[in-house]
């Protein structure tokens, strides 16, 4: 399945997979720390695990970046 | 209409020459008001540049004083400015850069109960702090006030930043609908920063009020700019405004401000 992640093509042989696969596969560490859009949507994280992924999807993993002045 | 006396002809004549900008650039600048929330490693640069570019008020909001390991980044502060408030450091460094601009220095932690009084009456706000809190609450306030603003943070090497036209464009709630629990995500105290990155984040943020005063080029709206400097990797996202957003969708749950919780993460630690 050929996906496009933060912009880069990426193949992977395997079919079926959910967003929570996907976070894992590109060992995001902690997803519930992420946003992730698909297809310039975004997903609800508590379906992240029930959201099944196809051919060509494009996914966006958002990041939470805090800093700033201190 | 301005009268340009002949100090501030030379001053600003690189804006002047400057197509897209010209006289009536520079009026647009010297009526501005811009609020930077934050004199710290984002605000400090994006106040310098402002204040050189003669932008005719700027509001400096922070409750804390200069701290040595601030020196790194924060370069509006310098050595002998230890322990002072920073807005009283910022505010001299601003004076002797441009006496042109009148600072309203505001010694002040934003909260729920005083920020929509700090921030009405400004045309742009730049948020310019450290805690996801503070974040969250710059963009309610501004959403609930109509005010454009330009989000920033920064970590590591990295750095993100969008433009957010209250109404009209993606708000900072439409991507992160909450903050994360407290300590899940490092912070700069916690995890570094290399200085520079701040200059980076601060002066794209300090382009964009620019560029709105002047009423030029294409805002960074409906879009998330990430850079990763170790790779010097730019990239910007394409966003949507959120039908379901918390804070500007079409029933937006959060109506009134509150201060986030702190102790979530307390309880992990428990
Ligand atoms: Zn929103």
């Amino acid at each position: 399945m050929n996906l496009k992640i933060n912009g880069e093509e990426i193949i992977i042989k395997k079919d079926n997979l959910t967003i929570y696969d996907i976070l894992s596969i590109c060992k995001v560490e902690m997803p519930e720390m992420v946003s992730v859009q698909l297809n310039g949507a975004f997903v609800e994280r508590l379906v992240f695990a029930s959201t099944v992924v196809s051919d060509g999807d494009e996914i966006d993993f958002l990041y939470f970046m805090g800093g700033g002045a201190e | 209409m301005i009268n340009f006396t002949e100090e501030q002809l030379e001053r600003y004549s690189r804006h002047i020459l400057l197509k897209d900008v010209g006289v009536e650039g520079q009026e647009r600048f010297m009526s501005g008001k811009v609020l930077i929330i934050g004199a710290g490693g984002l605000g400090a640069p994006a106040a310098l540049y402002l204040a050189a570019a003669g932008v005719g008020t700027l509001g400096i909001v922070d409750g804390d004083k200069v701290e040595l390991s601030n020196l790194q980044r924060q370069i509006i502060h310098f050595t002998e400015d230890v322990s002072i408030a920073k807005v009283v450091s910022a505010t001299q460094k601003i004076q002797a850069l441009n006496p042109d601009v009148k600072v309203n220095a505001i010694q002040e932690h934003v909260c729920a109960s005083n920020i929509r009084d700090i921030i009405r009456g400004y045309d742009f706000i730049i948020d310019g702090t450290d805690n996801f809190a503070a974040k969250f609450l710059i963009n309610d306030a501004c959403v609930m006030e109509k005010i454009p603003f330009s989000h920033g943070g920064i970590l590591r090497f990295t750095g993100q930043t969008m433009t957010i036209l209250p109404d009209q464009s993606a708000c900072y709630r439409c991507i992160f609908s909450a903050p994360p629990p407290r300590n899940a995500v490092p912070t700069c105290s916690q995890a570094g920063v290399l200085g520079v990155i701040a200059g980076m984040l601060g002066t794209i943020q300090a382009a964009e009020a620019l560029k709105f005063l002047a009423k030029v080029g294409t805002l960074l709206t409906n879009s998330l700019l990430t850079f990763d400097a170790l790779e010097m990797d730019f990239r910007k996202l394409v966003l949507r405004k959120q039908a379901n957003c918390r804070v500007c969708g079409e029933h937006p749950i959060i109506l009134e401000l509150i201060d986030e919780e702190q102790p979530v993460c307390d309880l992990k630690n428990s």
